[in-house]
């Protein structure tokens, strides 16, 4: 197999876990159902680090320039550039951090590198059951710009020179009567691109018609998704903003609940499902103890209880056993502190392994305990910061 | 000169009342010349880049190094207090202010007295400076790196010569991993904006890559608490309402930095972005603070965005203060309405301030901190001749238009009105005088 041959086979097998994870969401034929849809949109999901896209509608592949491949797996931000207005992309981020929907005129590119307007109109999407974010749907409506909104704040037609291709492709909406000619420099320059009444409009139609679809196709699923939040988010189940700000730490680490019985594990990062050898819904509840075995040291599991007990940090070493395809031990260097939340109480227990073969000590690396506690430190900050969600 | 009674912060657990200082024998492991041999720091030397990243989402480099040192230091021992058991919320309303209770966090000693009317003053190696910081209080050195890559050296000797820049952590932090950036420690800095100076402050932001890791500078007489070069840094998960205030461009610069002002905050307050690189960005801003910095006027700065909005805020709350024109109500929360307080984050010491804390509350203590209309407009004019820029202003009766006054007085206005063309405020590009 040639190189561009196997690349193309790698990316089309994390395409293919991505789409399997939606695909697993919701009853068969979901996706012909989305692809029948007209419009352009794109829908994430926040519980897969990097916060990616799940599923591009053929409308925004077809307005981008992009093919499925290139596109599954990759966050919004991809499409951005350098003259993406900076609050826009921060309305977008609290959007999200906020769980809730938003309706913001930016700037995107396409493949070749043009740019173009676009009103990008997100949602939340709840799961009816547990009440948390499954789902983002963006929709995305290219704008004409017919309304150009800059300092003096009048609109006015924009009659620029006639050199480029015409700013929207084959995406000019019926009830307006001439493509807009406008070179693509301008465009890059505006300050703000006003969208019009209609085009709000259309981006609200679409997402009720996503959200129509999705909904349908979870309910033969037996997993209802709604766009309310039905039920308040269930104890054991973290914030959809929580879980992206974790997804950005790419070691081998858990958040367990002292609060619920047996303390479970609440979060697994994907280096720790990759280290230990087993899937996320393996671990998710189940107390950490399933890593001991036969010749775990038993007091150093009594330290470890009892550092708990006292809330303090502690580090160990331990023997664990994988479910790797070796089934095999490994020693586990293993550092467990108490994390509290914003009410300064403690919430969460937080336990960062490191396996111990790994302490060689490159020269330009940062040292392995310093790497180690940066994860408490970055989990520390997502914490605090996520129980302040404003109402 | 006019004198307050303030409380300070203690940043470091080397800062003693300074009437007792001893210059005799040190044991402190602190950076004066007893110490400072065999003194070593892991140094990073970031990449000369300009523009950094899309902003990679997963942790950087530099944020690893950050938190993990500091988690070192706090699983040490080495802060006043817990921050993370300090409790903390979001004022409801429009912009989201942060409140914080936190009884820790000032001193319980007799205040300090400090000279709070002059913007420049020396410094005094007889106060409390960072060359005494215990060396354990420093987490790394920071270079602005020669070569395209970033260095990371896990130990590295700290060589006077080089005059390194030191990253140390503030013992009363105000949130998780509030550090301080010390540009060229050894070499006793006042507090004052320099180009060098600004411009590594930058590039720690834009290195940090994380949108809530931001930079904070205060002047003196802005409630900066050491005269000792520094910035300050802390992770906030979100947003500062100073962030969310709308905003209208003012002017472009020729070398492509938008100036705008910020629209319905209670500090009348700059925003720099743009430029055709990070030193333009930089050094359009460094203009601007020793115009300020000349004219006496106490500002602070706040670097977000990843090093990519500068808001420059010039405050007047000391004088008023001195001056006895504070409201009582606003003066006993005794809160200082520095960089971070301006920005929207509120640290409280009393309990009832902070259950009672609203949107109205903390506009109001804002609103006493912000020149007036009219003086912010005399100071824009002073900082726009200093960068080199021409701003016309529409007004609803002609044009005013900032004369280039040579002898740079403060009070003049100049109110006639111009027989030339109406340019649009937002599309004009800068003169660049001769």
């Amino acid at each position: 197999m040639s190189i561009t041959q196997s690349s193309a086979s790698l990316f089309t097998t994390a395409t293919e876990e991505k789409e399997g994870a939606f695909n697993a969401r919701y009853s068969l034929w979901i996706k012909e159902a989305l692809d029948e849809l007209p419009h352009s949109f794109t829908i994430t999901d926040p519980f897969i680090s990097g916060h990616p896209i799940v599923f591009a509608s053929p409308g925004f592949l077809k307005m981008t320039g992009y093919s499925r491949e290139e596109v599954i797996g990759r966050n919004g931000r991809a499409f951005q550039g350098p003259k993406t207005n900076r609050r826009s992309i921060m309305e977008i981020r609290e959007a999200i951090r906020e769980e809730r929907s938003v309706q913001v005129s930016i700037l995107n590119y396409r493949k070749s590198g043009s740019p173009f307007w676009m009103l990008f109109h997100m949602i939340p999407v709840f799961g009816n059951g547990d009440g948390r974010v499954i789902h983002f749907v963006a929709v995305q409506v290219p704008i004409s710009g017919q309304k150009m909104r800059n300092g003096s704040g009048c609109s006015e037609l924009v009659f620029g020179s006639c050199r480029r291709e015409v700013c929207l492709g084959s995406y000019v909406h019926q009830e307006r009567a001439l493509p807009v000619e406008c070179d693509e420099q301008e465009l890059e320059n505006w300050e703000h691109c006003e969208a019009s009444e209609s085009e709000k409009l259309k981006s609200a139609e679409a997402v009720g018609n996503v959200l129509s679809v999705l909904t349908r196709y979870s309910e033969f699923a037996g997993r209802l998704v709604c766009g309310k939040r039905s039920c308040l988010r269930v104890a054991d189940c973290l914030s959809s903003s929580l879980v992206i700000s974790l997804g950005r730490i790419k070691q081998s680490f858990v958040l367990t609940n002292p609060y619920l019985p047996d303390m479970p594990i609440v979060y697994a990062s994907d280096a720790f499902l990759t280290l230990t050898g087993y899937k996320r819904h393996e671990v998710l509840g189940q107390n950490c103890r399933f890593l001991s075995g036969v010749d775990t040291d038993s007091s150093v599991l009594y330290e470890m209880k009892e550092c708990i007990l006292k809330g303090q940090p502690c580090t160990v070493q331990i023997l664990n056993y994988s479910n790797r395809k070796d089934k095999s031990t490994f020693w586990n260097l293993l550092h467990i502190s108490p994390v509290r939340n914003a009410s300064g109480k403690t919430a969460y227990f937080v336990g960062v392994q490191m396996e111990a073969s790994c302490k060689d000590i490159e020269s330009k690396e940062l040292r392995p305990e310093t790497r180690q506690l940066s994860v408490v430190g970055a989990v520390r900050v997502a914490v605090r910061s996520s129980f302040m969600v404003t109402c | 000169m006019l004198k307050i009674k303030r409380v300070p912060t203690v940043v470091s657990n080397y800062q003693k009342d300074e009437s007792a200082d001893e210059s005799v024998g040190c044991g402190r492991n602190c950076l004066g010349a007893c110490c400072i041999n065999g003194a070593r720091l892991p140094l990073y030397a970031c990449k000369k880049l300009d523009k950094s990243g899309a902003g990679e989402k997963p942790v950087a480099f530099l944020e690893s190094l950050v938190l993990g040192e500091w988690e070192d230091r706090f699983q040490r021992g080495l802060f006043r207090y817990d921050v993370t058991a300090c409790e903390t919320k979001v004022i409801p309303g429009k912009y989201g202010f942060v409140a914080q209770l936190n009884e820790g966090r000032h001193l319980k000693k007799r205040p300090t007295e400090f000279r709070v009317d002059k913007v420049l003053q020396s410094f005094d190696g007889n106060k409390f400076n960072f060359t005494k910081v215990g060396q354990e209080e420093l987490l790394f050195q920071f270079e602005a790196g020669e070569d395209g890559e970033v260095q990371f050296f896990p130990c590295m000797p700290l060589d006077a010569e080089n005059s390194p820049s030191v990253v140390a952590i503030n013992v009363s932090p105000i949130e998780y991993g509030h550090v301080l950036l010390i540009p060229r420690v050894l070499d006793c800095l006042p507090q004052r904006i320099d180009h060098k100076s600004l411009l590594l402050a930058l590039h720690m932001a834009a290195e940090a890559a994380n949108p809530y890791f931001r930079l904070g500078y205060n002047s003196l007489g802005a409630f900066a608490t050491i005269n000792h070069l520094h910035f300050q840094a802390y992770y906030l998960a979100m947003p500062f309402p100073l962030e969310k205030a709308p905003s209208k461009k003012m002017v472009t610069t020729a070398s492509g930095v938008k100036i705008s002002e910020l629209l319905s905050y209670p500090v009348r307050s700059l925003l720099f972005e743009g430029g055709s690189s990070m030193q333009d960005l930089s050094d359009t801003v460094s203009d601007a603070c020793v115009c300020l910095q000349n004219n006496n006027i106490p500002f602070n700065i706040l670097i977000a965005d990843c090093g990519r909005q500068i808001f420059l805020m010039p405050q007047c709350y000391a004088e008023k203060q001195a001056l006895g024109e504070v409201s009582p109500e606003v003066l006993e929360t005794q809160v200082n309405p520095a960089v971070w307080e301006i920005s929207g984050h509120m640290v409280l010491k009393r309990k009832e301030d902070y259950e009672g804390a609203s949107e109205e509350n903390a506009w109001r203590l804002l609103a006493e901190a912000s020149l007036s209309e009219e003086r912010f407009k005399e100071v824009n004019a002073l900082i726009f001749e200093a960068i080199g820029c021409s701003y016309q202003e529409e007004e609803l009766e002609g044009t005013v238009v900032e004369q280039d006054n040579p002898s740079g007085s403060v009070n003049q206005k100049s109110n006639r009105t111009h027989g030339g063309p109406i340019t649009n405020g937002t599309a004009s590009e800068c003169l660049v005088l001769q």
